[in-house]
């Protein structure tokens, strides 16, 4: 019984808090270093688990409360057990969720492509053939991320306005390849400085040109980089609201102003909000689901080990 | 290329295999692209003319989504699009877009406190004319009080979609088991007195819920009008900032104290949202607050009390009446390249036979109330507003600044300053107000500091002014 400590029951929060007393007083084989280090695994599986099911409480909820009406959605206490129900997301469809949707993907598919078209050049230029003052550059490249973006909305917006680029979905592409393209450029340079000068050479002496080389022997090594550095990009465009609040209105508005609109100050809201924010979500589990193949396949690679 | 399409590839083609995600993902970036293409030429048919309709996403601004069918039905030539979004979201946006001239949006929501700011600046179209020139739609029938309100002058700048003030609703039955009776005409040291009977902490029940949350269209919509009939203003004809007068101290101090002692538990972060869901379960003996409560608490779907409860004007200390002034109005910018387009949308939106519609379709308990005078005199609405549409009538009626304020002011407004500076003023006024709610400061700190702000925004008055 004593040693009865699998993970399943460990990861159960229930059961969790049952755990401590039986190893404190193990009579069986108390000094045994095995045992502990079991234990201690055990333990450390249980911690796992809990802080896991915490950080996905919310995400549950979430997903729960798209499922319920209006009011069992808005009681106190929660409710735990309600009938479940599809009315919210008919809702959220028979709102015209679709242009948001179409907007958003245009904007984050895009800027993406753009982010990594210019910044894998650019992160080569600057670790594996680094250029004159590299880390000038480099630091440049970041500082464009350090003004609040709240300082900047006021010009974009007039700029945007005189242009007649409000409320047009190109904006935003331009908006977030500018604003993605920095942290591309840092994240893939990094990964590009743990390819090995050797294989490079390697390629160099069996005849690669530049490009062959790029394609060939860089890419598939910086594939798992490339992964988590488009995944970043998806994320931060997909999420992205303050600009597209601001700069959009009837034709180019994305999916995070969606949600904000399903809310209201006045009556009950947190159903439906929660049913388009489940739908909200789907687009970035996938991708971020695309993206872990790559990046679970990244850890398992060596080339001069 | 030649291999499997859904199953994941196993170790050894890893290079084609990622190759081939990159050209998938090209593919599935220039079919974005086209797709683009054809979102972007999806706009006004061929002959209309598209509008677009800023509001704010409330219950009732829904329903005239909802409706639009009914619109385009009327006026083929016409396309509508709407953006819709919370209060504090819409209102950024839309005061951005018509302050820049951003040209967005050709017909807005907004407010008796913008309105008039708006009109004078130049930012909105005067609507006098197509208010009074389109048949049937009839201004004069807009309670008179609204229309003020959103009157520049005495021209129309903008029409209402539905307008409120404030007064108290109460618990009837906790009132006859109390063995106590709410006057027609409440003073606050009645209101005082009845709360202190009333509070029943044990069994759930405060005295009565007041606004206590930080914002300036929150706590200080109340606490305006309490510093009003207290005989306290902002700030005088010359602009000096007048928070620290002794009037002012009365009423906060009346205010803060009737809220600790016999108000909602957790009160400094209790806002609208908040009181509505504690009166309509059941949890409140009075409360004091919009007129446009109504239509949760006497909605027996949402609301425990809604055959219990019975209102009463708001109360008063110095002056005639007490309550606020505030509407939900329809404008277009002055940047509109469809004025006429979108004074067809909005003069249908604001009509008459708008709110038979909402009341046909809807139920007439869903009826944009507290615009038109027409409205009341609906046999529907008469029937299902009994209890409260006399005292919102009433109480629309009395808000001004003659019959509300003891003293002149140089700004517009009940319940806000009638100043673009009021949006950062009050709201750190109300943190202020807060926190001498919550007991981290006294009133007299919180009005120290509150008139410090006041100065603040005065002194560019008066450097204007002189």
């Amino acid at each position: 019984m004593t040693t009865k400590l699998e993970t399943p029951a460990a990861g159960d929060p229930s059961r969790s808090g049952a755990l401590a007393p039986p190893t404190a007083t193990q009579p069986a084989r108390p000094h045994s270093p095995a045992s502990k280090r079991r234990m201690s695994s055990s333990l450390l599986t249980a911690l796992t688990w809990i802080v896991g099911l915490l950080f996905f409480a919310p995400v549950l909820w979430m997903v729960m409360t798209a499922f319920k009406q209006e009011s069992a959605a808005a009681s106190n206490p929660p409710s735990f057990f309600f009938e479940p129900t599809l009315d919210q997301f008919r809702a959220v469809l028979d709102s015209g969720a679709g242009v948001y949707f179409a907007n958003s993907m245009i904007a984050t598919g895009v800027s993406t492509v753009l982010v990594i078209a210019l910044g894998v050049p650019a992160a080569y230029a600057l670790s594996i053939r680094p250029v004159k003052k590299t880390k000038d550059v480099l630091f440049f490249f970041i500082s464009t991320k350090m003004l609040p973006v709240v300082a900047v909305i006021m010009p974009i917006y007039v700029i945007a306005g005189q242009i007649g680029a409000l409320d047009n979905i190109w904006t935003l592409v331009v908006l977030y390849t500018a604003m993605n393209l920095p942290i591309a450029v840092w994240m893939m340079r990094s990964f590009f400085q743990e390819v090995p000068a050797e294989v490079l050479e390697a390629a160099e002496m069996d005849g690669a040109g530049l490009l062959k080389t790029l394609r060939i022997v860089l890419m598939p090594m910086v594939a798992p980089g490339l992964a988590a550095t488009a995944l970043i990009c998806v994320i931060f465009a997909w999420n992205e609201f303050f600009f597209a609040l601001n700069l959009t209105a009837a034709t180019a508005p994305t999916v995070p102003v969606f949600l904000v609109s399903t809310m209201t100050s006045e009556g009950l809201f947190l159903a439906k909000l929660s049913a388009a924010s489940v739908l909200a979500s789907l687009p970035v589990v996938i991708a971020g689901w695309i993206a872990q193949k790559q990046l679970v396949r990244g850890l398992s690679m060596g080339a001069v080990k | 290329m030649f291999r499997h399409k859904n199953e994941v590839a196993p170790e050894a083609p890893r290079r084609r295999g990622r190759r081939r995600t990159f050209f998938a993902g090209l593919i599935a970036a220039s079919l974005v692209l086209t797709g683009c293409a054809g979102a972007g030429a999806i706009g006004a048919g061929e002959g209309k003319t598209q509008i677009v309709v800023a509001i704010v996403s409330n219950p009732q601004m829904q329903d005239a989504i909802a409706l639009q069918d009914k619109f385009r039905a009327e006026h083929p030539n016409i396309d509508v699009q709407f953006v819709s979004l919370p209060e504090n979201e819409a209102r950024a946006k839309i005061t951005a877009s018509v302050a820049t001239g951003g040209g967005e949006f050709d017909v807005v929501m907004i407010s008796n406190y913008e309105t008039p700011m708006w009109a004078e600046n130049g930012w909105i179209t005067n609507l006098q004319e197509y208010a009074e020139t389109t048949e049937g739609y009839d201004p004069d029938d807009i309670l008179p009080n609204i229309r003020k309100s959103l009157s520049y002058e005495d021209d129309l700048y903008s029409v209402p979609f539905y307008g409120e003030s404030s007064f108290v609703a109460y618990r009837e039955d906790l009132f006859k088991k109390a063995g106590v009776t709410m006057p027609a005409d409440p003073t606050w040291d009645d209101i005082q007195g009845l709360a202190k009977k009333l509070h029943d902490p044990e069994n759930g029940v405060a005295g009565i819920c007041l606004r206590g949350l930080a914002g300036w269209g929150e706590n200080l919509a109340p606490l305006n009008t309490v510093i009003s009939t207290y005989g306290g203003r902002w700030f005088d004809m010359d602009w000096n900032a007048r928070l620290d007068s002794p009037q002012v101290e009365a009423a906060v101090t009346d205010y803060v104290n009737l809220v600790q002692n016999y108000g909602q538990p957790g009160a400094a972060t209790s806002g609208f949202g908040d009181c509505l869901t504690r009166y309509s379960q059941g949890n409140a003996a009075m409360w004091y607050d919009a007129t446009s409560m109504v239509s949760s608490v006497e909605d027996p779907a949402s609301s425990l009390v809604s055959d219990k409860t019975a209102y009463a004007a708001s109360p008063v200390n110095k002056t005639e009446a007490a309550g606020w002034l505030y509407s939900w109005s329809l404008a277009i910018p002055k940047t509109s390249e469809n004025k006429d387009a979108a004074w067809e949308f909005m003069s249908w939106m604001t009509s008459k036979d708008y709110i038979k519609l909402v009341g046909n379709e809807f139920g007439w308990a869903r009826v944009p109330p507290g615009s038109r005078q027409s409205t009341y005199e609906i046999p529907g609405y008469e029937k299902v507003s009994e209890a409260y549409a006399e005292p919102t009538l009433s109480a629309i009626a009395g808000a001004s600044q003659e019959t509300s304020m003891t003293k002149p002011v140089p700004y517009t407004g009940l319940q806000f300053v009638g100043i673009p500076e009021f949006q950062d003023l009050g709201t750190r006024v109300a943190q202020q107000i807060s926190a001498a709610i919550a007991g981290q400061k006294t009133v007299e700190e919180a009005l120290e500091q509150s008139q410090r702000y006041a100065e603040t925004v005065a002194e560019t008055y008066q450097a204007g002014e002189n």
